[in-house]
């Protein structure tokens, strides 16, 4: 895979899965609940997110509900990666089989908004281009690279099955 | 029979070991486990999952394996409801699905209200809640639709073998303070950070409560940020079961963890200390001591969720409400768990005592718990609930306060018109949770 890189969006801990999937828009289409991501938070994320640019957080990234759309929602804007200090498991999961790298940064900071930065998923490294600083991630484990190599878990297993 | 094994293991290696088909695992090892059952519902179950199994050319491995549940937009409210409660009939009846519950209970009280769940048994569930199944000795994990895809089609899912945080309470409860106190306390405590951990919880307080608290033990073992919850098996459990008509064998008693086992970190409580608790907006974190929020003016008290509104929490909330009115400029809605708590309470006379003293009954079902249903807060109101999360919106209006309390806390909050303790409150008697 190649580098993924983009402007920086930078949220604090415990983003949380009703941020970023709001309860009273999940009946709606993709697209309209991905308009209403992080609007409680911040009005502006999910209009002016570009295509490539990577979300920045703390501690428990995704905590709440199993809903999906919560990683359905960031692949639908264009995000390209989440690099988070940690992550709630099912979210972690959640945006793997979605073809979504996520990855654990302990050490990652000093990411301002709008910075442009780099992830390689495979290496763990991630690049603040804008500052020329560069930091040590967990890489993604190989078994799960082949997940999110193939775009996600149903990509992924569909050799297993033949299509009807 | 348990396998012997090489080195003592905690309960959840226990099962993980059987349900991979190994004598022994241990924490951080990578395996694949066979399902004994699945479990899901309306929002993320057949909408999310019919297409995408269909695209893989798959069908369910075991129809008779999974249980499909209808609770999160029932009744419908609207024609996309509608559709999606539509939608999930179909689909059931497809593909045969062994146990569909169409709104008759939330997903995790149907599951052991039925006799599904059994000791030693390894379980995923598409929703995060899926921990309460622990309360039965199981090993129940929450993952998401795509996932569960993959699970449907291979009856198999990969998992890391977590490290297990065993929390021990003893002592005797005080009247007016309830398993939802506990946890409260803990994610104070402990932080909702315990990510990948199982949270394995014991003690004398926990072996005399009911399978109903027990239940909201492991229930909120999600708030903590646990990969499960899970309580040892013993006779009340299989009790239980027996109760529910399933069959049960004296191996189930089998399903404990060895003494000598390895556990990450261990946690010792007194429980005859506690006091009422009571969350603050926006996290289940924020929890303090009921007195902190005395004078907070109450909107709406919410008694519902798979949390908060089983049998033993109706009866909680009676023992307050009993002879007592709702106060002026607050509203009580009280939406029971399952229809056979309905039925249980309507029965019992507890109904009774709930809508005499002014409480309005919601359908059954996950409803105002994740903002779907009826019970919507407005924006600048205060709501206390006996639900499991508080997150900035869920329950209504981004600019809506959500506390969380006991079903004792609630319904004492809902007679004063503001935040109150329970205690001097509750009818003499016994405590029966
Ligand atoms: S009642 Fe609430 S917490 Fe329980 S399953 Fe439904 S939405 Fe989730």
């Amino acid at each position: 895979m190649t580098a993924l890189c983009g402007k920086a969006w930078v949220y604090g801990d415990k983003i949380d899965t009703d941020l970023l999937a709001p309860g009273p828009y999940m009946k709606a289409p993709l697209t309209e609940l991905a308009s209403h991501c992080l609007e409680a938070i911040d009005k502006d994320f999910a209009h002016q997110v570009a295509k490539g640019d990577v979300l920045v957080a703390g501690d428990a990234f995704g905590i709440g509900s199993s809903r999906e759309q919560a990683a359905q929602v960031l692949v639908e804007l264009g995000v390209s990666a989440v690099v988070a200090k940690s992550f709630a498991r099912i979210f972690y999961r959640n945006a793997l089989n979605l073809g979504l790298p996520v990855l654990f940064c302990p050490a990652l900071a000093n990411v301002e908004k709008g910075d442009i930065v780099s992830v390689d998923p495979v290496s763990g490294s991630v690049v603040n281009q804008t500052k020329a600083q560069s930091f040590q991630c967990e890489p993604i484990p190989e078994e799960l690279m082949k997940i999110v190599n193939a775009g996600g878990l149903m990509p992924f297993l569909k050799g297993r099955f033949t299509p009807q | 029979m348990l396998p012997s094994t090489p080195s003592p293991q905690t309960l959840s290696q226990k099962i993980i070991a059987r349900a991979s088909g190994n004598e022994y695992v241990s924490p951080g090892e990578i395996v694949t486990c066979q399902l004994d059952m699945v479990l899901m519902h309306d929002s993320s179950g057949p909408r999310r999952i019919k297409s995408r199994l269909e695209a893989l050319g798959a069908k369910v491995w075991d129809p008779s394996k999974v249980v499909l549940v209808s609770d999160h937009f029932v009744p419908a409210t609207d024609p996309e409801s509608a559709e999606i409660l539509a939608l999930t009939r179909q689909w059931a009846q497809d593909q045969h699905i062994g146990h569909f519950y169409d709104m008759q209970g939330i997903c995790h009280v149907m599951l052991p209200q039925q006799g599904h769940l059994k000791p030693g048994m390894f379980l995923v569930g598409g929703d995060s809640h899926s921990p309460t199944g622990g309360a039965f000795g199981t090993f129940m994990v929450g993952i998401g639709a795509t996932e569960m895809t993959g699970v449907l089609a291979t009856g198999e899912i990969w998992i890391k073998v977590p490290e297990t945080i065993r929390i021990d309470w003893d002592g005797v409860l005080p009247d007016g303070c309830s398993a939802k106190d506990i946890m409260l306390f803990l994610c104070a405590k402990l932080g909702m950070n315990n990510n990948y951990k199982v949270m394995e919880f014991g003690g004398s307080t926990i072996r005399a409560m009911s399978m109903y608290e027990r239940m909201v033990m492991c229930n909120m073992s999600a708030e903590l940020g646990g990969k499960t919850g899970i309580i040892e098996a013993d006779t009340t459990t299989t009790q239980w079961i027996t109760d529910t008509g399933a069959s049960v064998d004296n191996s189930l008693l089998n399903w404990t963890s060895d003494t000598n086992c390895h556990y990450e970190a261990r946690y010792r409580f007194d429980a005859s200390v506690l006091v009422p608790q009571v969350a603050a907006p926006h996290s289940p974190e924020n929890t303090h001591p009921v007195d902190t929020f005395a004078h907070i003016p109450v909107h709406q008290a919410y008694i519902g969720a798979c949390t908060g509104a089983k049998l033993s929490d109706l009866h909680m909330a009676a023992r307050v409400l009993k002879g007592r009115t709702v106060s002026k400029g607050t509203r009580l809605l009280i939406a029971p768990a399952s229809v056979k708590t309905t039925n249980a309470a309507t029965k019992d006379g507890t109904l009774e005592i709930l809508t005499d003293a002014g409480a309005i009954i919601l359908p059954t079902g996950c409803g105002a718990c994740a903002g779907m249903g009826a019970g919507a807060i407005a924006n600048g109101e205060n709501c206390i609930s006996s639900t499991s999360r508080n997150f900035k919106g869920r329950m209504g209006s981004p600019d809506s306060s959500v506390y969380l309390g006991s079903p004792y806390t609630v319904a004492a909050s809902a007679v004063m018109g503001k935040i109150a303790d329970p205690r001097p409150l509750l009818t003499p008697g016994t405590q029966e949770i």
